[in-house]
């Protein structure tokens, strides 16, 4: 077999996860990320795993809480439509701290939307993928090749901080292919005591919960939670920055969405705009302090998104006014093309003159 | 390459290059002289199909067929009685049916089936040695057994488009050669072409077939 494997972003989400350990598989198939269900059901069989199509995303990610309670890697699927539908869940998941993989390849919205790609759950992903206070970690790869090296990582911190992580991933990004390598490293084993695992007779039953009875016990297991997301924000920040040692025009943008703006910061670079990429890889934790650094050092920012514009209130939060930042997206399926990125730098440019 | 029926069946796995390949198929037979059809009978992928080229191949005065909602909003895989128009009258010299990966794509052959086997036909298995569940011959086969299954059709040729999308060199042609003639060997129908980037030169690939690159990403040259 060769090295190098030409995989579609959906398959390589899939095989990755198999490759960090993951045996339990549990989805509903809904376009634009069926590929995954369909790849694990494939080869979930063939290496004693477990692929298992609920009636329902409902009882998918129920199916999850109570494989993660056990501490094995447990991994679910979706789009759009389908992650609302798991929120009830995913919160639960939160509130009993355990680790879990949670795909969302997204597509157009709200309500029932379209199948063509789409960036507009960033919101929901990074603010509240379900109700109550607490967050999930969000990793949002830009190729095919940072997919197979994220869904390994997002699996290590997800169970180093007991909470569920989620690849934000587009329609364009599960659809497209490109080439991949897998990486040797085996996958990093945590020692999970809180497992339910059967006592033996040798310890004190663990219990897996959600409910309190007492609010104070509620608001100190709560606290305790925002300790571990408060390290998760000093430790886990992951960013590229493409173009930024002398850039006086920044441009903000994630996932897929990002090699678009790739090009079209080439393409400024060449007429002798000085732009530059800032590529959050984790949108939670969000690179607060990294994007506010160029605050005082740009003259203007962009941030360019397949929605009406969401992660940009990141973009001006962390930038706290140091600079204007502005914002352009298509939304509804539409994606923004190289030239009409570039068309909009040189708005910024030009403005900033 | 020539294509010596008037029907041209492209299958094989997903993501196997199944539509540029008949992409460049068609419009190598309309430079031939023969007037074309092009029926993109894909029920299974959203995006990377077909029904993307409709404006360049109709431009070159190639008839494109498409489901009705194909790059719509709507997931409704209907398709459309111009696909049994095309397949049953004589209007064109050459039809070819891009069809959907896997025997999940492939079951939209079924319907036409009879239509199909009551004439010579050419039913390619397209295979690509670097798509990780398809790498070895064996796995290739067993995808071409589902399909020929689900079609109620025979395979009668393979086209070999091993290729690692951007990165592919002409090594990483000629190294797939022995694959494509294995899996050929196995379904026991002839190696009808391998085809490489026409970018690449080509120099040493046996029954070389020189292909443009249609279907890119949108921030790709």
């Amino acid at each position: 077999m060769a090295e190098k494997f030409l995989m579609k972003g959906n398959e390589a989400l899939a095989e990755a996860a198999i490759r960090s350990g993951c045996r339990h598989f549990f989805g509903y198939p809904i376009t634009p990320q069926t590929e995954v269900a369909a790849y694990m059901a494939k080869r979930m069989p063939k290496i004693g795993g477990t692929y298992l199509q609920a009636e329902s995303e409902i009882a998918a990610i129920n199916m999850v809480l109570g494989c993660a309670s056990t501490g094995a890697r447990a991994m679910t699927s979706s789009s759009s439509p389908g992650i609302s539908l798991k929120g009830e869940g995913i919160s639960y998941i939160i509130g009993s701290d355990l680790p879990c993989l949670i795909i969302n390849v997204m597509r157009g919205g709200p309500g029932l939307g379209g199948i063509q790609p789409s960036q507009a759950d960033y919101w929901q992903a990074t603010k509240a993928p379900g109700h109550g206070d607490g967050q999930i970690l969000v990793f949002a790869p830009a190729s095919v090749q940072e997919i197979v090296n994220l869904v390994g990582k997002a699996y290590d911190l997800a169970e180093t901080y007991r909470m569920p992580a989620m690849l934000l991933a587009d329609g364009m990004l599960g659809q497209m292919m490109e080439p991949v390598e897998f990486p040797d490293t085996e996958p990093v084993v945590h020692e999970k005591p809180w497992a339910l695992t059967g006592t033996k007779g040798e310890r004190k039953p663990n219990i897996v919960n959600s409910l309190y009875l007492q609010p104070k016990e509620l608001e100190d297991t709560v606290k305790a939670r925002f300790e571990r997301y408060a390290a998760v924000q000093e430790k886990e920040v992951m960013i590229e920055e493409y173009q930024m040692e002398d850039a006086e025009f920044a441009v903000c943008a994630y996932g897929a969405m990002a090699r678009i703006v790739k090009t079209a910061v080439v393409k400024a670079r060449a007429q002798g705009i000085k732009a530059g990429l800032l590529r959050p890889i984790t949108l939670w934790p969000f690179p607060v302090k990294e994007i506010g650094s160029y605050g005082h050092k740009v003259k203007s920012m962009l941030c360019v998104e397949m929605s009406m514009g969401q992660m940009v209130d990141d973009v001006r939060l962390a930038v706290n006014g140091a600079c204007p930042v502005s914002f352009f997206g298509r939304t509804g399926g539409v994606i923004p093309s190289p030239a009409e990125v570039l068309a909009e730098i040189e708005k910024m440019a030009g403005g900033a003159k | 390459m020539e294509l010596t029926k008037r029907l041209n069946l492209i299958t094989g796995h997903y993501g196997s290059g199944k539509t540029n390949l008949a992409v460049n198929l068609a419009l190598e037979a309309k430079k031939q002289g023969k007037s074309t059809a092009i029926v993109d009978l894909d029920i299974v992928n959203p995006y990377f199909r077909t029904a993307d080229f409709a404006g360049m191949l109709e431009e070159q005065g190639v008839r494109v067929i498409v489901p009705m909602y194909a790059n719509t909003n709507l997931d409704i895989p209907a398709l459309t009685g111009a696909v049994d128009s095309v397949i049953n009258s004589g209007e064109f010299d050459c039809v070819i049916l891009d069809v959907g990966g896997d025997d999940a794509g492939a079951i939209a052959l079924g319907r036409y089936a009879p239509a199909i086997a009551a004439e010579a036909y050419d039913l390619f298995y397209v295979v690509n040695q670097y798509r990780y569940l398809t790498a070895t011959a064996e796995d290739a086969l067993e995808v071409l057994r589902d399909i020929a299954a689900v079609s109620r059709l025979s395979p009668t040729g393979v086209l070999n488009n091993s290729n690692l999308g951007e990165e592919t060199a002409l090594e990483t042609v000629l190294d797939s050669v022995p694959f494509a003639q294995e899996v050929a060997r196995l379904a026991g129908v002839p190696l009808r072409a391998t085809a490489y980037d026409r970018r690449l030169g080509g120099a040493g690939v046996p029954d070389g077939f020189p292909v443009d690159i249609y279907v890119k990403k949108i921030w790709e040259p």
